[in-house]
């Protein structure tokens, strides 16, 4: 592969679209993940992502657009996409009957490793999903967490360019997702771009770099989340406090940049000003005669931009 | 149809060896294998019996192992026309709706190998398999023979036996492909495998029933063909028909290498038989060009099965 390859975008994809008998489940979609970087393909159930992975993958064939992943055409030269790129299937399943380790060595000899760098890269990889010492335990003992993460030890252990991760939190309690999450913090760690699609936005917007925001299959928005949330909540930066004093409502609606407040009850207060406006805020409190407990910036949520998104004016569309 | 870059063949031998290594530990397996050992020792053990009081000079005294019929069981020639088909379906019935099931095709898939090395690799496991079991089957049968009968196979006999091996296997593959494409066309293993089992009676058990309802429909019976017997077309037309089961094909296969005074596998004119003996035996070479149209038959059968699972499965999506 030529440098200038190596430079290039891993994906990228231009008025991509899957009709299934004539409806558009993927509807012209324009997608671009850099070089090792975390995107997020967020949006709710049926929205288009998986069916949008499988044509990344070539294991749909699109009915419109171009792709290049990795350099190559899904389409037209699936082998070689899938040489460069790692896949963890929505609700991931393996043979049972066989021993974790059992399971990789089958799928590392299928994408052509050799039998001793097999042996090394699965026992590497086993030991950074932690499963190392059960990896000699046939699947069928292991819980849905450990199933997940071996789908992850397979990824890692091909090495790609790009990992595809389908809904990878799903069914997880929170200290598991919170784990796993940090495990594909580790992809990102070895340079390997990663595309994780949910529809739990807000677990996954932590570790994710860019979003897009999927519906009906389209992307309706795109970029990191700051950027979203400028776009959508307009330019708003966000705080919370929590403050006692009198007449607290009007006298915060009275500083100058704040744009909104909302009371949240038990003397909680949600603020969008136009830029920083922190310490204003705490002097006209202090001055007012009140106390302030705390104070807060508030990354927005995924959540509330999704949502408010859909409350404007796009929404009836 | 999109140009294809790369090997049909990587990664076939992978899947080959996964899936040759599951057949020879399942569960499954074990329980096919006895129930053939049992009834095949059963036919054979019969066979020997009898074989000890009659003929102490038939030439082909091994072969009789195969081809005689002790009532009330069958000969083991007939058996192996019902068991081989069993065995193959119960190899071959879940081989891809199995990996959709347990929800490991995609994973499999997104591996860089087409579609077509993992049907081949199961299927070539699957007949490797059938292989292994028809094999030792014979051996053992060969060991009974000699420590029974106390005489030794003849070369012709084993290459006979060779010959035997082969055609089997190329009935085997036919009820292996056709039960992988049930597993293709249908996602639920159990409506898969009662599909494949279906046409098993059918084939085994119905077909020559209706073949022989169809040609009286076709050639209805006169006051002519009462004297006569039926005609020259007729017995044709039956037999055609006959033929379009793999059993028909796989029994006259057997007969006609198992039992070398086999001259012809259908209507046989008096010209045919001029200078001929009969009852004597037919060297190896024109037993094998005797049977040539059947066996052709049957590996054609295979190729047919396993393209249209091929064509079913490429058209597949891989999401459950
Ligand atoms: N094989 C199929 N046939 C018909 N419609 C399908 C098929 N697969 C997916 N769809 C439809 O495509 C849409 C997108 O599905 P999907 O990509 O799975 O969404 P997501 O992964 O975002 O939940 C859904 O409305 C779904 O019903
Ligand atoms: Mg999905």
């Amino acid at each position: 592969m030529s440098e200038l390859d190596r430079n290039a975008d891993v994906v990228v994809a231009r008025g991509l679209t899957k009709r299934y008998a004539g409806v558009a489940a993927v509807d012209g979609i324009d997608l671009t993940v850099r070089r090792g970087e975390i995107f997020g393909l967020l949006g709710p159930n049926g929205a288009g992502k998986t069916t949008t992975i499988l044509m990344l993958l070539g294991l749909t064939e699109s009915n419109g657009g171009t792709i290049q992943v990795a350099g190559a055409d899904p389409m037209r030269d699936p082998l070689e996409v899938k040489r460069h790129v790692g896949y963890l299937p929505d609700a991931v399943g393996f043979y049972d009957n066989l021993t974790a380790r059992r399971n990789l060595r089958y799928t590392a000899r299928l994408s052509g490793l050799s039998r001793d760098e097999a042996e090394t890269r699965i026992s590497d990889a086993l030991a950074r999903v932690r499963l190392a010492d059960v990896a000699d335990n046939q699947v069928a003992t292991y819980s849905r967490g450990m199933r997940q993460r071996l789908g992850l030890a397979e990824v890692m252990m091909k090495r790609a360019e790009l990992a595809i991760l389908d809904e990878p939190t799903s069914g997880l309690d929170p200290q598991a997702t919170f784990e796993l999450l940090d495990m594909i913090r580790g992809l990102k760690a070895d340079n390997i771009a990663v595309l994780i699609s949910s529809h739990l936005l807000d677990r996954v917007q932590a570790v994710c770099d860019r979003v897009a925001l999927f519906s009906h299959g389209k992307v309706v928005l795109e970029g990191t989340v700051g950027e979203l949330a400028r776009q959508v909540l307009g330019g708003g930066y966000a705080v919370e406090i929590e403050a006692t004093g009198p007449n607290l409502p009007t006298l915060l609606a009275g500083i100058p940049g704040v744009q909104r407040v909302t009371d949240s009850g038990d003397g909680k207060f949600q603020l969008v000003a136009a830029r920083d406006i922190r310490a204003e805020l705490g002097k006209a409190i202090i001055g007012a005669g009140g106390s302030l407990m705390r104070l807060d910036h508030i990354e927005p949520s995924l959540d509330t931009i999704y949502r408010h998104y859909f409350e404007g004016d796009h929404g009836a569309a | 149809m999109a140009r294809r870059s790369g090997s049909v063949f990587t990664g076939c031998g992978t899947v080959f060896l996964k899936e040759l290594a599951d057949h020879l530990g399942s569960g499954r397996m074990r329980i096919l294998e006895w129930l053939v050992l049992l009834t095949g020792i059963g036919a054979v053990y019969t066979a020997i019996q009898d074989l000890k009081t009659t003929t102490s000079q038939d030439p082909f005294l091994f072969l009789r192992l195969f081809t005689n019929a002790h009532d009330p069981l069958p000969s083991f020639m007939a058996v192996l026309g019902f068991l081989i088909p069993l065995v193959a379906i119960g190899l071959g019935f879940d081989a891809v709706n199995g990996e959709f099931n347990r929800r490991t095709m995609s994973r499999i898939l997104a591996q860089p190998v087409y579609r077509d090395a993992l049907l081949m690799g199961k299927f070539f496991a699957g007949l490797a398999t059938l292989a292994v079991a028809l094999v030792s089957l014979w051996l053992l049968i060969i060991g009974l023979g000699l420590i029974m009968l106390g005489v030794p196979p003849s070369g012709e006999e084993v290459m006979r036996g060779g010959a035997f091996l082969v055609v089997s296997l190329a009935y085997g593959g036919l009820w292996l492909a056709l039960a992988m494409l049930c597993s293709v066309i249908f996602r639920a293993p159990a409506t898969s495998a009662l599909s494949a089992l279906g046409l098993w009676l059918l084939m085994s058990v119905l077909w020559p029933l209706l073949s022989r309802f169809l040609t009286e429909a076709i050639f209805p019976t006169t006051q002519l063909t009462l004297l006569t017997g039926p005609s020259y077309n007729q017995i044709v037309f039956q037999q055609m028909l006959a033929r379009l089961s793999p059993n028909t094909l796989f029994a006259e296969s057997l007969l006609g290498i198992l039992d070398p005074s086999t001259r012809a596998l259908g209507p046989v004119f008096m010209t045919q038989l001029e200078g001929a003996v009969m009852g004597n035996p037919l060297p190896l070479g024109q037993s094998l060009l005797l049977i040539w149209p059947q066996v052709t038959g049957l590996i054609a059968g295979v190729i047919v099965m396993f393209v249209a699972a091929y064509i079913v499965f490429q058209r597949q999506e891989v999401r459950a």
